[in-house]
């Protein structure tokens, strides 16, 4: 065997990983590693800014259920990929950031393009490691894919000193890892999850609360069987949407602050509400202690720290949400008696659930000026057949797409939940268009977050990703400014934007189609020719400034104190 | 309510610093500290000392296992611990009676005297955290110069349910 340096063990390891896709850019820690990246298989996209690269692998995570590989040079390039390692964090997304470093020798020294961002992206990672040997480098990257793709996935960042990479040694193929102090556990304690049926068969108003855990399990299958065989309505969380199709008559849809008047009442009112691969968080609970008040809770996640975090739990099980489901749906099969007497016995409950949902739907008011919702309904309405994948910016934009498109598929929506990251949407979408080129790819963005990482048209057009970024554009940052408008007297202190550039002009300057649309009558014909193009293209609508977002629980509020249009 | 938390970690670079930044990130008191290796030199003990309810102190003991390089977590109840402090005191004293009272005490206490000098005594105690603090309550009326208390360390004692 031959001694081989670390930049190509790192490229060997990537491929025996099943690595495809590389976002990165390179420089001067990491030139040796980029001077090698041409002889292996995978691919690589240079994007125009780092914390892009990660929302890029991030995207790409998120739409194919693999672990997003993201690398960048050290110092500024490192520091950049804090936003997207915190994004990734929050939202639990498998992903491995390799950032360069100074050799070895000059650590701690202050020397050109130092950071310390192991120290820095320490409480932003799930781990993360200084290869300090190239012999431990082979070791280290298995341990980081293991680690970011197992248990409650994260992203991992691996700190590659210049020296380690161009250092040379053997490369052992399969190095144990060694992993003391990690093994999560996967299998629901069969006691509880037998204690948990039992209290659902006897549910007269049962809820199936989803978050984005039974997405990154795959699980969405189990659950829907569960439901409908059981007949308990499902609502989602932000981070949940797709894994229960919203066209079902079971579907609440989404909860929370600006979550449905129907999912909303009925997780207030309900008597067991079993959370799945959810974290309690305070944009779904609000005012926690009358929080589903009344309700038995069943709490199934893999993280042992989600449980009784936030909300007392009543029926704690840990375990991988699609183990958990499956196993009860065996014993659902096996009590058949008991499934028959819990699927009949909530025609009550429903007919109640339906009840709200008549009372307040959600709606709006399509006058001479478009309305951002009417897009987002429209978007859905010409892509139904198309299965896109829909990712956000953040704010009004992300909360109307998160509303008003009927989401039927898991891993068909990328949205910053957790942290909220303006700016992730167009990176994400470029992510998860490399990884289906054929798929159609839409960004619903506002004029704000869209100018955080616009850059990014660069990319698309360099490797022709043909991703649709409509900005619904109201001059305002419009989430703040309807805060402003219903907590501060509007007063709109810093959120005109009044001098955002022209959108069409832009996208026409990187060599994108833009198109504009600034009448109701004139959005559908617009966003058929955005669909019907071969390339990225951005569509600047704009729509009426001052809509704002409902139903709306204030912050702090209970989830049944909803302000409704 | 205090609680000792004992973890053993991999004794590995930087693994200090993540338990420190569990603890300020998530807004956890730390009353004392400990670490050093075990009798494996792979793996470091570490003992916490740490305020909180018994929802915090589930929590500080549930994110500290989910840290990568965490082995094992064992909160240790009063009734299953050993568990010991150490204190070094330097007092500014002359030869005389105040000094014989000064010996007297630090005997009374079972500590020993280390280093004897014209204007300055340095004494060590060991013992249980009450002692501890009762032979400080004792000891203020001397000229304390300088104090340096180490933490508590803490084993679980053997055959007794935690």
């Amino acid at each position: 065997m031959k001694e081989i340096s670390g930049a190509q063990i790192l490229l060997e390891v990537l491929q025996e990983q099943g690595v495809e896709v590389i976002f990165g850019y390179p420089g001067g820690a990491v030139i040796n590693l980029y001077d090698c990246l041409p002889d292996y298989s995978c691919r690589h996209f240079l994007v125009r800014h780092e914390q892009a690269a990660v929302h890029a692998a991030d995207g790409y995570a998120r739409a194919t259920g693999k672990t997003g590989v993201a690398l960048v040079t050290s110092g500024p390039g490192a520091t950049n990929t804090v936003t997207g390692l915190a994004t990734a964090s929050m939202d639990s997304i498998p992903m491995v950031v390799f950032t360069g470093q100074v050799p070895t020798p000059l650590i701690g020294n202050d020397a050109f393009q130092e950071a310390d961002i192991v120290g820095i992206s320490r409480p932003c990672t799930k781990h993360n490691f200084l290869v300090k040997r190239v012999e431990d480098l082979e070791r280290i990257i298995n341990e980081a894919f293991h680690i970011a793709g197992s248990g409650r996935p994260g992203p991992v960042l691996i700190d590659l000193p210049k020296d380690v990479i161009a250092g040379k040694c053997l490369k052992k193929a399969a190095t144990k890892t060694l992993l003391k102090g990690y093994n999560p556990n996967y299998a629901g304690h069969p006691g509880q999850i037998q204690r948990a049926m039992e209290i659902i068969f006897k549910a007269k108003k049962p809820v199936f609360y989803v978050g984005g855990g039974v997405v990154l399990a795959d699980a969405a299958k189990e659950l829907t069987e569960l439901a409908r065989s059981l007949r308990i309505p499902v609502t989602t969380t932000l981070m949940g949407l797709g894994a229960f199709p919203e066209d079902d008559e079971l579907s609440l849809g989404m909860l929370g602050m600006h979550g449905t008047y129907r999912a909303n009442m009925a997780v207030t009112e309900s008597d067991v509400l079993v959370a799945l691969g959810a974290r309690f968080d305070d944009r779904v609970t609000g005012r926690v202690d009358k929080f589903a008040a009344d309700a038995k809770i069943i709490h199934i996640d893999i993280d042992p720290t989600s449980i009784s975090k936030n909300v007392n739990v009543d029926i704690p099980i840990v375990g991988d949400v699609a183990d958990v489901l499956g196993k009860m749906l065996d014993l659902m099969k096996s009590s058949e008696t008991e499934t028959k007497a819990c699927a009949g016995g909530h025609d009550a409950w429903l007919a109640e659930v339906a009840r709200w949902r008549d009372l307040h739907k959600l709606s709006y008011q399509q006058d001479d000026i478009i309305k951002p919702q009417f897009v987002v309904e429209k978007i859905g309405e010409l892509t139904r057949d198309k299965n896109p994948i829909v990712s956000t910016e953040v704010g009004q934009n992300q909360m109307w797409a998160a509303q008003f498109f009927t989401f039927t598929e898991p891993r068909s929506w990328l949205t910053s939940g957790g942290l909220g990251t303006m700016g992730y949407g167009l990176p994400a979408a470029m992510g998860a268009q490399v990884a289906f080129p054929e798929r159609l790819v839409i960004d619903i963005a506002g004029d704000g977050s869209i100018q955080m990482n616009s850059q990014e048209l660069a990319t698309v057009v360099q490797y022709n990703l043909p991703v649709k970024v409509i900005i619904l554009n109201n001059g305002y940052l419009g989430m703040v400014r309807q805060w402003q408008e219903l907590f501060f007297d509007k007063h709109y202190s810093s959120t005109t934007m009044d001098h955002a550039p022209d959108f069409v002009k832009l996208a026409d300057a990187y060599g994108a189609l833009g198109l504009r649309a600034t009448k109701p009558e004139e959005v559908e014909p617009v966003l058929r020719q955005a669909f019907a193009h071969p390339g990225p293209v951005v569509v600047d609508i704009v729509v009426a400034a001052e809509e704002n977002v409902y139903p709306m629980v204030p912050a702090g509020e209970a989830i049944s104190n909803m302000l409704l249009v | 309510m205090k609680h000792i938390i004992s973890v053993l970690v991999e004794n590995e670079f930087g693994v200090l610093s993540r338990i420190a930044s569990l603890f300020s990130g998530r807004g956890f008191n730390i009353e004392s500290l400990t670490v050093a290796e075990t009798e494996d030199k792979t793996i470091s003990s570490m003992t916490i000392v740490t305020i909180g309810d018994d929802h915090i102190i589930e929590q500080i003991t549930k994110q500290l296992n989910k840290l990568i390089n965490v082995i094992k977590v064992v909160e240790l109840t009063e009734s299953v611990q050993m568990a010991r402090e150490m204190v070094l005191l330097k007092f500014a004293v002359n030869s005389g009676p105040k000094r014989l009272e000064l010996l007297r005490l630090v005997d009374v206490y079972q500590g020993r005297v280390l280093e004897l000098g014209a204007r300055s005594l340095i004494a060590e105690l060991t013992g249980e955290r009450a002692k501890i603090e009762a032979a400080l309550e004792v000891l203020s009326p001397f000229a304390i110069k300088e104090m340096s208390r180490t933490g508590m360390v803490a084993l679980a004692r053997d055959g007794v349910k935690n």
